[in-house]
């Protein structure tokens, strides 16, 4: 079984023995297995945290079903985004329209829930039947007294990515309409982390202890009024750019609110994350702060990490994530734990971090992009990983080929980002790699 | 509590479903199709729909789930996926070497109106299937039916596709199974086997879906009914289908294209459903019931006998497919429980006379599906008044910690338990395996709650 399709060739490179750019951002061949999703799953994923809106889909049952309570995206009030809505398009709207249903669904809802705000998820087969979304939600808008968000999320626009950009365009709309929090002079919004596993409240943990204020967070554990209020902080910290570099670079258009780039995984990421804040607001109390918080939890975790480096040193790890500025900070985490990172793969990274990727991994590690569990299965074996980190439709591939695997996408149950997060990674890599379940199988 | 929303008081909702009881074709398509050797199913769509669907293949199943997609863009939605398609054809036959692409549509392609059989022609005549490998399809449109109707219309594409008659009877019969897990399948063969009947079994994803861990990953499993068995279900005497929503289509396919004489029967749920597979197994199959068989049985009547007053006027609420449901009502009656509140989000006439007769005698219950049938109505039957226990996929746990209410995983998806592929709940076993998994359910609660002057050491 040849293991590239012809054509994707571009998609994977060798460091140290290719020499040709990475082709990325390009929608999937036909008839590959693709790891990849839709528009819809990248609109649904980055507004669903949103905890007191309501998220009603639009189209037939299954992208209701299907993103029902899936992320373990938490909040510490309420719950309605865990809930399931859909119009259910049954045959005779498709034929003759669905916009009564959508309309009355939408004002049975608000009428029974209550939201702050509601979004409303136009599927693929919307865009083909012609609906006008827009104006249901503007007329019950106006009905009802509440925010009423279209989000034209049709499946075959793009990839996913593109979903994430509509998803921000939404967002945008909210932001700058709201002027009833009171804002401290330093504060921030968090983009881009979706309280998974509860990570966010252990980042803003350490924010609060800096003296930093957070005036929203988008989206994990988000509410629409933090969100409204958006505009008024004065620097957006943004994490998994994928998703939100977008909403940053628009905000900073319309509000001049500056941004820069983090990440939380890893110890040298999260301190980097904290120090950069400091340096922002070019406040000497922030940063002294920063560096107290960063000694202590450095102090407190560096002997659990030292054990655990020693026991990890030397071993593979193969890794397939969404994005590539993810893809980057595990490298360097694993790195930390004595780890080497022999393959790196994601479905949506862009050139410009294919390139930071391609340049901090060791020479011989194979780069990939969008790929499939034919080439996944293959580079495993060829690089002897004996790791996998990747998503739930790696997890069972990974098994299969008897290695251990974490999940470092929506499923995880235990929080990875921050410095106890990096433990509980080294504690999750560690304790997978040396199951007793391995001996038990020929590899 | 999650469901906090939920109030007792049922209000008419005209167009909306809250917490769907089903979910969509496509799914059901790609599980039937996973149950024939060599086969890959494809999505013709855009690439989330086959996202979706392998992830929640993989999250009932903890195994890989292998499927390819067109992967449609713009482009596709306005001009037609056809240069997709033939694409897709080529390009899978060239890396997956599958023996067989199923392709199943989705309500995308299905609206800007792809003629499948069409473009699937035009590959075959551009010479883009090579010798000796097959592709087939199904119209799965997700706005019609359920994942239960996608399931049924793979499974009828396989049975229109593949059998042929060569006019030569061979001394073997069909079964056609319903949606069930890997592990009933398994279940199914044994007895079957064990009264000496030659037979065929499509779908069967057992060795597929329940694979041992080798240290290989392999696209395609051992498993799966192959296509010289397919070929041969158009000589078989007769066709025996176990779930009227997921095999009639396909029986009746088979026996127009073969003349396969067909009969439709529940799924082997419970004492009295496996009875009447059994007496279909001897009759069509010519074959006497065995010793082995009969006395799977009894142990079943013993063990409800040792145990009835434990079930004795339970009351259940239970949700899911109508091929599941029918039976499993049957069964709890027999097992003197109530089963007062059924849901299911599948369409179909026939489950409510199926229902109102199993429930004749018993005036409390309530039962719904289709439209707005769904866990929003379950849960507001169950706060108006409570019931002793909840049977249905991974979904009903929201209900059950909100009213605490003991809960049984049974039926599809289940994303949170195993056991459902390893352990069968068809035939007289997999009854007694569930009637084991209730008592322990409801006795465990006893043993938790019941005040400390009553908790009984031997009961």
């Amino acid at each position: 079984m040849g293991t590239l399709i012809t054509g994707r060739v571009g998609h994977v490179v060798t460091k140290g023995l290719d020499t040709h750019d990475l082709v990325c951002d390009k929608p999937s061949i036909a008839g590959s297995v693709s790891q990849r999703a839709c528009v819809f799953c990248g609109s649904r994923v980055v507004l669903y945290p949103i905890a007191d809106a309501l998220h009603l889909i639009h189209g037939p049952i299954g992208c209701a079903s299907y993103t029902w309570d899936i992320r373990g995206s938490l909040s510490s009030g309420p719950e309605l985004h865990r809930l399931s809505f859909s119009t259910d398009l049954k045959e005779k709207q498709v034929i003759f329209g669905g916009e009564e249903k959508l309309y009355t669904a939408l004002c049975e809802l608000i009428d029974h829930y209550k939201p702050a705000a509601a979004f409303v998820y136009s599927t693929c087969i919307v865009g083909v039947i012609g609906d006008d979304v827009q104006a249901v939600c503007k007329k019950v808008e106006k009905e009802k007294g509440i925010t009423v968000l279209p989000v034209m999320s049709e499946g075959f626009q793009g990839t996913k990515k593109d979903g994430y950009k509509i998803a921000c365009d939404v967002i945008a709309k909210l932001v700058g309409t709201g002027d009833d929090l009171p804002v401290q002079p330093f504060s921030v919004n968090i983009l881009g982390d979706y309280n998974l596993a509860g990570e966010l409240w252990m980042l803003s943990e350490y924010y609060k202890k800096m003296g930093v204020q957070i005036v929203a967070s988008i989206t994990g554990d988000g509410r629409v009024k933090e969100i409204r209020n958006a505009h008024k902080a004065s620097l957006n910290i943004v994490q998994c750019s994928g998703s939100m570099i977008y909403l940053a670079k628009k905000m900073k258009e319309e509000y001049g609110i500056p941004f820069i780039k983090v990440s939380y995984f890893g110890i040298e990421d999260v301190s980097d994350a904290l120090y950069e804040v400091a340096k922002f607001f070019k406040s000497e109390q922030l940063e002294e702060k920063a560096r107290q918080i960063v000694i202590k939890e450095i102090n407190q975790i560096a002997p659990q990490l030292a054990e655990y480096k020693n026991k990890l040193q030397g071993k593979k790890a193969a890794l397939y994530v969404g994005g590539a500025f993810k893809a980057i900070s595990l490298v360097k985490a694993l790195r930390m734990i004595g780890m080497k990172t022999v393959v790196a793969g994601t479905q949506t990274g862009n050139a410009e971090d294919y390139k930071i990727l391609r340049e901090i991994c060791d020479e011989g590690t194979i780069i990939v992009d969008d790929s499939n569990p034919n080439e996944l299965s293959s580079f495993v074996k060829q690089t002897g990983a004996d790791i996998f980190i990747g998503g739930v439709k790696e997890r069972p591939i990974a098994f299969k080929m008897g290695i251990g695997f974490c999940d470092h996408n929506h499923e995880r149950k235990i929080a990875l980002a921050g410095y106890a997060g990096m433990v509980n990674f080294a504690k999750e890599i560690y304790e997978t790699i040396s199951s007793p379940v391995w001996q038990f199988v020929k590899r | 509590m999650l469901l906090r929303h939920t109030t007792s008081e049922i209000k008419d909702r005209t167009a909306l479903t809250v917490n769907p009881a089903k979910t969509c074709q496509p799914v059901g398509a790609m599980y039937a199709a996973l149950g024939f050797h060599g086969c890959l199913p494809h999505s013709h769509g855009s690439q989330g729909c086959c996202s979706y669907h392998r992830t929640a293949l993989t999250r009932h199943y903890k195994e890989p789930v292998m499927a390819a997609t067109s992967s449609f863009t713009e482009g596709s939605a306005v001009f037609g996926g056809q240069a997709n398609l033939v694409q897709a054809v080529e390009t899978i036959f060239a890396i997956y070497e599958p023996d067989i692409i199923a392709v199943h549509t989705t309500c995308l392609s299905e609206t800007i109106g792809d003629d499948v059989n069409q473009i699937l022609q035009k590959a075959r005549d551009e010479d883009k299937v090579p010798k000796g490998k097959y592709v087939m399809h199904a119209s799965t449109p997700s706005y019609v039916g359920s994942h239960v109707t996608g399931y049924a219309n793979m499974v009828k594409g396989f049975a229109s596709y593949f059998p042929v008659s060569t006019g030569k009877k061979l001394n073997q019969i069909n079964i056609i199974s319903g949606w069930i897990e890997p592990s009933d399948m398994r279940e199914i063969k044994r007895i079957v086997s064990s009264m000496g009947i030659k037979f065929v079994m499509f779908p069967d994803t057992s060795d597929v879906l329940d694979n041992p861990m080798t240290g290989k990953f392999v696209m395609y499993p051992k498993g799966g009914t192959t296509i010289p068995e397919m070929l041969s279900t158009g000589d078989s005497k007769f066709t025996i289908g176990l779930g009227h929503w997921a095999t009639t289509d396909a029986a009746v396919a088979l026996d127009n294209k073969c003349k396969v004489r067909f009969e439709v029967g529940d799924l082997p749920i419970g004492l009295r459903a496996t009875d009447r597979f059994i007496k279909l197994l001897s009759k069509f199959g010519t074959a006497s019931v065995p010793e082995s068989v009969n006395d799977d049985r009894g142990r079943l009547i013993d063990v409800i006998s040792d145990m009835h007053q434990y079930l004795y006027g339970k009351r259940v609420a239970l949700f899911g497919d109508p091929d599941q449901l029918i039976p499993m009502t049957e069964f709890l009656l027999d097992l003197d429980m109530k089963p007062v509140y059924i849901v299911s989000g599948t369409p179909g006439n026939d489950f409510s006379s199926r229902m109102e007769k199993l429930l004749a005698n018993l005036p409390e219950a309530k039962y719904k599906n289709g439209a707005n049938a769904d866990m929003f109505l379950l849960h507001q039957w169950i706060k108006q008044e409570p019931v002793d226990l909840i049977i249905g996929n991974t979904y009903g746990k929201y209900i059950a910690r909100d009213e605490k209410i003991p809960f049984l995983r049974f039926g599809f998806p289940i994303l949170d338990r195993i056991g459902h592929s390893y352990f069968p709940s068809v035939g007289y076993t997999g009854a007694l395996r569930l009637v084991e998994k209730m008592l322990s359910l409801i006795m465990d609660k006893q043993d938790m709650e019941c005040p400390e002057e009553k908790v009984e050491l031997v009961m």
